[in-house]
């Protein structure tokens, strides 16, 4: 179980017992790869904050196991630390400390080795460097959660979990920690990215989990996209095409077919292989085509269909 | 070892930039330090009986001051009397610091990355015990060193300078003082942890202590005519007793309840 950074085979976590117990994370599967940048995404309660907990061994597990950066959840927590940084939800600094205290107190828990230079190195990646004698209290929302960006990172962790790194945050500012996001997911550490954001997931992520307590879909963004939606084409005409559809309809490889106004929406699998026979079909069948384009399903799109899908089973 | 030396240093920058703290710190002491000594310089020359405002001397009193007499014997029970206050100081100081210790790491939202560091159970309350012991026991002996230059300054008496002196006073000063501090301390910090409010914490801290408070009250009540035995006892007694708390509170100190109960 060591070729991958995280390892989890039927991860389970239950709170209190008897009938008040609450299913937090149920039988959970992942084996994410050295490198990666993973999004967990789900609803609120779905125990993404829970799993994040599990992994950097904060809380213990119910069922299950685990190995995160080599060591095995339970077995060895101590080391599963040392290898692991966290951004947590609601991350909290010594207000009444300097920025610089503050890297240099957790430095000095992780053992860090040259801990004015790895604080100096932090505070200035993220633009920190000119307020470091500054106590934490008086900084915005925005810098707190750069510092604790910082501080997650101090001890070079070969995974780091980051929970909802960008919510509340204005938009420069989400931006600005979305694209320190994206640099270190180029440096080759693991990322495990928790996100309502789903744009920024879909665009941060290599591979992104949908759940909800258990697992409801694992794939690259664009091959959920594909296998909930299929590639949508869009045939702009220069009249109403109704009577289209069903010749187009007649394809196999054709999903569906929908007639809005003067434009036909088809979705298929493959647009690049099919395509030039769709539009023979329709040459032949008396359209005059304006334009073809490609619509491009949001990841909301199939994160709002899977979620729903779910909440229709339960 | 290190770690809890790294969680003491934090707790000192973090602590002592609050004013009130230092001064709550330091306010018992000096009071403790100063009303002895207002009260034995307004005595100077005095009999013993006109400096305590009785008719006549008690006849125990007149037995524990065997040689000494007049005012002599007065300031020799009123300085008896203060000594044990200087063995309560260091439990009754530390308690506001100990039990915000965990509380406080609650309210700032700092416990989570706290707990996700590779730091053990022992480092942490060790750190957050002995950050707040530390202080109390070095002002308390501050204080006892200006209050017996201050006697010896104030009574030119080599008997009361003798009773300072003694190696039993000294022996629970240096030992027993620090003991019963790091006692104080672990229950607070026991406290801390399993509260979500501050004000909660330093009250049931309070609580706590009461107890522990009158015991000791009782026994020094009696403690000027003990032995050095029995003050070697009492530390060993104690030691036993401030390793039992530590090792309770960390049974206590779960660390997942801790954290996720609280929202
Ligand atoms: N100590 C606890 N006792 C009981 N239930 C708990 C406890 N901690 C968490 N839960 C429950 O576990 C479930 C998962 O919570 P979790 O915080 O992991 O969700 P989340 O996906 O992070 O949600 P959000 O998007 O709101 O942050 C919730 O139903 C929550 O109420
Ligand atoms: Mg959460």
């Amino acid at each position: 179980m060591t070729e991958f950074a995280i390892q989890t085979e039927n991860l389970t976590k239950h709170f209190g017992r008897g009938k008040d117990v609450v299913h937090a994370v149920e039988g959970l599967s992942l084996e994410i790869r050295p490198g990666e940048v993973f999004g967990l995404l789900g609803p609120n309660g779905a125990g993404k904050t829970t799993t994040i907990r599990m992994l950097s061994a904060l809380i213990g597990i119910s069922a299950g196991r685990a190995v995160v950066a080599g060591h095995e959840l339970g077995k060895e927590d101590m080391d599963v630390r040392r290898k692991v940084g966290i951004l947590t939800e609601t991350p909290g600094m010594y207000d009444q400390l300097s920025a610089e205290r503050n890297l240099a107190f957790f430095a000095a828990l992780y053992d860090v080795k040259d801990i004015p230079g790895q604080v100096e190195k932090y505070l200035r990646m993220l633009g920190l460097w000119a307020r470091r004698d500054d106590e934490v209290g008086e900084f915005s929302k925005g810098m707190r959660q750069k510092l604790a960006i910082a501080r997650a990172l101090l001890h070079e962790p070969p995974v780091l979990f980051l929970d909802e790194p960008t919510s509340g945050l204005d938009p420069e500012a989400a931006r600005l920690v979305r694209d320190f996001i994206a640099e270190l997911g180029r440096e080759g550490r693991t990322l495990i990215l928790c996100t309502h954001n789903l744009d920024e997931a879909d665009r941060l992520c290599d591979r992104v989990a949908v759940f909800k307590t258990s697992l409801l879909a694992l794939d690259t963004p664009a091959n959920l996209r594909s296998q909930l939606f299929g590639r949508t084409v869009v045939f702009h005409l220069a009249q109403p095409g109704p009577q289209f559809v069903e010749p187009l309809k007649a394809n196999a490889f054709v999903h569906s077919v929908e007639a809005l106004d003067n434009k036909l929406v088809v979705t298929l699998d493959d647009p690049e292989a099919h395509n030039p026979a769709l539009i023979r079909r329709l040459v032949e069948a008396g359209a005059e085509i304006r334009f073809v384009g490609e619509v491009r399903r949001s990841l909301e799109d199939v994160y709002l269909r899977l979620i729903q899908k779910e909440d229709r089973h339960d | 070892m290190t770690k809890i030396w790294t969680m003491i240093r934090k707790e000192w920058a973090e602590v002592f930039k609050n004013k009130f703290v230092l001064f709550s710190v330091a306010f018992m002491p000096l009071l403790f330090t100063a009303i002895p000594l207002g009260v034995l310089y307004s005595m100077r020359g005095a009999t013993a009986a006109e400096a305590l405002g009785l008719s006549e001397v008690p006849a125990e009193m007149t037995a524990l001051c065997g040689d000494l007499a007049g005012a002599e014997c007065a300031q020799f029970m009123i300085v008896s009397q203060f000594l044990m206050l200087f063995l309560l100081m260091p439990v009754i100081i530390p308690v506001t610091i100990a039990s915000y210790s965990i509380v406080g790491e609650k309210r700032t939202r700092t416990l989570e990355p706290l707990l996700a560091a590779p730091i053990s159970t022992l480092e942490l309350l060790a750190g957050k015990a002995l950050g707040a012991a530390i202080p109390a026991v070095a002002v308390t002996w501050g204080a006892y060193i200006i209050f017996m230059v201050g006697t010896i300054l104030i009574t030119g008496s080599p008997a009361l300078t003798t009773l300072l002196l003694k190696p039993l006073w000294l022996l629970a000063m240096v030992v027993v003082g620090p003991l019963l501090s790091v006692a104080a301390v672990s229950m607070a910090v026991m406290v801390s942890s399993r509260v979500n409010d501050p004000r909660v914490a330093e009250q049931v801290s309070a609580l706590v202590m009461l107890p522990v408070l009158g015991l000791f009250m009782a026994q020094t009540a009696g403690f000027i005519q003990l032995n050095q035995g029995f003050v070697l006892w009492l530390a060993l007694i104690l030691a036993v007793i401030d390793a039992g708390l530590l090792a309770l509170a960390i049974q206590l100190f779960q660390r997942e309840t801790i954290l996720t109960r609280w929202k």
